[in-house]
């Protein structure tokens, strides 16, 4: 076990070689001149002349990839060129706010979704089946920026009982520790907080979490429906075992590895910040800080960002696949 | 059997709903004491904000965050918005517009040469680390712009190049405790009012050495808000100085909050959780007038939206009948329905919010059949083709470029003139026109000091119309208006140079370099207890004359 997961952190090493390629590429593909967009376009000639022998836009290509290489690998991720600040800061600062939204929507997802789909397999054909199932197609395709306003609009504008956006009211103090505001808000014993986080939690997390919900409840279901089929089910039945054990301790951890997958996937999508939620919901996340900084040409905050967010990739994968064994023991990763 | 399995899910599934459903219930509950004070979320909001000891704290929602906090650094609205309420300079735009009145220097000089300009400062000013403000700290500041080029609008204001760093300012001198004597290298009529852009606002030297490459997460000013906190991408909060030299301030609190989408921006101000926003969707505009918890304020236009003709190229363009009758073939009133209930026709280079504007001037109006006479006069009667260049992304004086170039396309094709559209993005179309690859093109321009000078001899002087760096994309080249727009730098007198930028403007007319589209008004919505909000043509305004009502 130990040598697997020391050989998939090793396979890392490729993999983000690729990714920064990638990642350093495609900036130079983006027309445009970054010096330009940094500097505005009130800059005069010199200036943008004077910043792009600064940052070495000058030299060849594969001379610039170098230098990012070499300062990556001594842990420097570089500085932004927009606000001057280390980008490593920049991104510390952003990733608890993503990670505890995505922590939040995914665990709504994960209960809410699994129920759903058990649910909807023991009972396949009955009004619960047929209207959680049309629920998860709606969900799938709702588009996430209308779902969000209309939140807003119904529980902000017109109901007034939750708030609009961001993290934590300005009237609401908060000592911040770890940044995850809801822990946060539990360490310093601070209940006010905590309810004033965990409602202004609740709208974006239901809009994050709708997808993921929505997907998992489906694939729970159609696993679930085959699973139930098998002999050995039959069996269980047959010995008169009690019917809640069946469903939950013997279908639903066989038919678990497909759903497990999706959960992995979804994790790592919504991880590497999701741009729309965070948008709408002034939710101070790393998706939008990546994509302003890809529209202001902040590349060195681009390429840091994606490294990152493809290092959290592979190891919220690498962890999926680990527990593929507890659900599977007759995997082996030998 | 099968019967307890699923009671067992379904109560757990209610075991799930009410313990959701407890959560936003106390949420209610709550909502609804608050509510029992007064019955309309708006007031529920001011109950919030004064419960707090009384507080009176202004909320601004606004689309993006600060980029950095030192205002010499930076270009974009927002970092300025709140620096204008950190910082002083030396002189002071009016409340309303662009003449300026004293800040933190009370009077000033110019000698008859117009190269040596005296400054007396206020005397017994703090800065907001206690430290007293006196004539070194000007000097301290001067140097400290002129260091390095990544002081963007010292070097763009005062002509900074790699070898001189300092531009047209020669000589910083603390001359007295509380006086200044600033030497240009040749006379410069615009000095004053670009001294009173924010960019140039003075601050604590030894917050600077305290904070060293961190200065712009600690801003220390004069201002009449002193900084108290920055939550990255969230908020800014500012509190009132109290010991303000001039109007102190109404609110106790600022924060500005970062809300990126504008609808959300808009539901929050409906709700009452932000008390003012910028950035508003068009269709929202006539949403907020007709709602009477809310105001619209329309910011005066200190910018312009133009089609330069490229008047060196070979081919119709430098026919002056030719861009008379393309000036007179397109229907400008049309043109501003595209402009989602925020422009204003433009006749001149000018906003009309800046001194110099030149009122008398009539636009030339749409007539097809003079405009045809016109282009057979000039030989085109049977048409031509011609490019028009426009950057496919939306400018605050051009909310739908690629739309308003159909519309005109259209237009033109009616007095023969077949146009060809050609987008770029917006990097693209910059390099391009200011390389002249274009017959027509779209540009604009936002003032900088609310001086003439930064309209007229950028975008139409002779001395910038050098390709690949033209300011001047019509490559309009006149002598006549050079002359007046040079002597006007170097007058000091305001009556005369108003009278050299009003003859300017009627050459322009006459000549027809440009079709003036627009002067964009951006709104501000507010909720409609906001009293005295000031929108200034610069972009941004001081917060210390607002106030909210009880």
């Amino acid at each position: 076990m130990l040598k697997y997961i020391i050989r998939r952190l090793a396979m890392l090493i490729p993999v983000l070689l690729g990714v920064s390629i990638l990642a350093f590429s495609l900036m130079q593909l983006i027309p445009g001149d970054p010096a330009r967009s940094m500097l505005g376009e009130k800059a005069t000639e010199s200036q943008l002349m004077q910043l792009r022998e600064e940052m070495g836009l000058n030299d060849p290509y594969i001379v610039q990839y170098g230098r990012f290489l070499g300062s990556v690998l001594q842990g420097d991720l570089g500085e932004s060129i927009k606000s001057k600040e280390d980008i490593s800061v920049e991104l510390l600062n952003r990733l608890p706010a993503t990670i505890e939204l995505t922590m939040f929507a995914m665990i709504l997802a994960i209960v809410v979704g699994i129920l759903a789909g058990v649910i909807a397999a023991v009972k396949q054909y009955s009004w619960f089946d047929n209207l959680s199932m049309t629920g998860a197609l709606f969900g799938v395709s709702l588009p996430i920026f209308w779902l969000g306003l209309m939140m807003i609009w119904l529980f902000s504008v017109k109901l007034g009982i939750l708030p609009a956006s961001g993290r934590l009211s300005n009237d609401v103090e908060l000592n911040t520790i770890t940044n995850f505001y809801l822990l946060d808000s539990i360490l310093t014993g601070n209940w006010v907080a905590f309810k004033d986080v965990f409602t202004h939690l609740l709208m974006p997390g239901v809009a994050l979490g709708t997808i993921p919900m929505a997907i998992i409840a489906r694939m729970t279901r159609s696993s679930m429906l085959e699973v139930m089929k098998q002999d050995y089910i039959r069996t269980a039945n047959a010995k008169g075992l009690a019917r809640h054990l069946i469903v939950f301790r013997h279908a639903l951890k066989n038919a678990f590895l497909p759903v497990l997958t999706v959960i992995g996937l979804q994790f790592g999508l919504l991880l590497g910040g999701a741009v729309l939620t965070e948008t709408i919901f002034s939710w101070p996340g790393v998706g939008r800080y990546v994509y302003l900084a890809v529209l202001g040409r902040d590349y060195p905050v681009v390429q840091g960002a994606i490294l990152i967010i493809a290092i959290i990739f592979v190891l919220v994968n690498l962890i999926t696949d680990i527990l593929y064994k507890y659900f599977d023991p007759r995997i082996s990763y030998n | 059997m099968k019967k307890k399995a699923l009671w067992t899910l379904l109560s757990l599934l209610l075991i799930m709903i009410i313990t959701i459903s407890g959560c936003s219930g106390d949420e209610k509950a709550n909502s609804d004491d608050q509510k029992d004070a007064s019955d309309d979320t708006e007031q529920t909001n001011d109950d919030n904000e004064d419960s707090d000891d009384g507080k009176k704290t202004f909320v601004f929602g606004r689309g993006a965050d600060s980029v950095q906090l030192d205002p010499s650094k930076v270009t974009d609205g927002e970092s300025i918005y709140v620096t204008n309420q950190i910082y002083d300079t030396l002189v002071r735009y009016e409340e309303e517009s662009t003449e300026v009145r004293p800040a933190l220097a009370t009077e000033w000089d110019t000698s008859d040469d117009g190269l040596t300009w005296t400054f007396t400062l206020r005397e017994g000013v703090k800065f907001h680390d206690g430290t007293d403000f006196t004539a070194e700290d000007v000097v301290f500041n001067f140097e400290r712009w002129a260091s390095s080029a990544e002081n963007i609008y010292y070097g763009y204001m005062f002509g900074a190049t790699e070898d001189n760093l300092s531009g047209i300012i020669d000589k910083v001198e603390a001359t007295g405790d509380y006086e200044v004597q600033i030497t240009l290298s040749e006379p410069n009529a615009p000095f004053l009012s670009t001294l009173a852009m924010p960019p140039f606002g003075i601050a604590s030297p030894d917050a600077i050495e305290k904070y060293g490459e961190d200065y712009f997460k600690n801003p220390v000013g004069t201002g009449p808000f002193v900084f108290k906190e920055w939550i990255v991408d969230d908020s800014i909060t500012l509190t009132k100085n109290e010991e303000y030299f001039g109007e102190v301030a109404k609110v106790d609190e600022v924060i500005f909050r970062t809300i990126p989408d504008n609808g959300a921006r808009f539901m929050e101000l409906q709700a009452g959780s932000i008390d003012a926003m910028n950035g508003l969707n068009p269709q929202d505009i006539d949403t907020a007038e007709s709602d009477e918890n809310l105001q619209v304020i329309r910011r005066p236009s200190m910018n312009v939206s133009y089609m330069a003709m490229n008047t060196d190229k070979e081919g119709p363009m430098s026919n002056k009948l030719v861009r008379q009758a393309v000036n007179l073939a397109i229907d400008k009133d049309k043109l501003m329905t595209l402009f989602e209930g925020i422009g204003k026709p433009a006749k001149n280079p000018l906003p009309p919010s800046i001194w110099g504007y030149n009122d008398e001037i009539e636009d030339y109006g749409y007539d097809i059949e003079e405009a045809k006479r016109l282009l057979a006069e000039a030989g085109y009667g049977d048409g031509f083709e011609v490019s028009l260049y426009t950057m496919s992304n939306p400018r605050p004086y051009l909310p739908q470029p690629k739309v308003t170039a159909q519309a005109i396309q259209q237009m033109l094709s009616e007095v023969n003139i077949k146009v060809n559209i050609v987008e770029n993005d917006w990097d693209t179309h910059l390099t391009k026109t200011e390389n002249g690859e274009h017959d027509m093109a779209f540009l604009g321009w936002t003032g900088d000091n609310g001086d003439p000078d930064n309209f007229l001899y950028v975008l139409l002087d002779k001395d910038n119309a050098k390709k690949g760096s033209a300011g001047n994309i019509a490559f309009y080249k006149n002598d006549e208006v050079h002359d007046l727009l040079k002597s006007a730098q170097t007058e000091m007198d305001q009556a005369k140079r108003t009278d050299y930028y009003m003859q300017a403007q009627e050459i322009i007319k006459e000549d027809a370099p440009w079709f003036p589209i627009a002067h964009t008004t951006p709104p501000i919505a507010a909720s409609a207890d906001v009293v005295d909000y000031l929108p200034h043509p610069t972009g941004s305004e001081p917060f210390n004359f607002l106030d909210i009502k009880e």
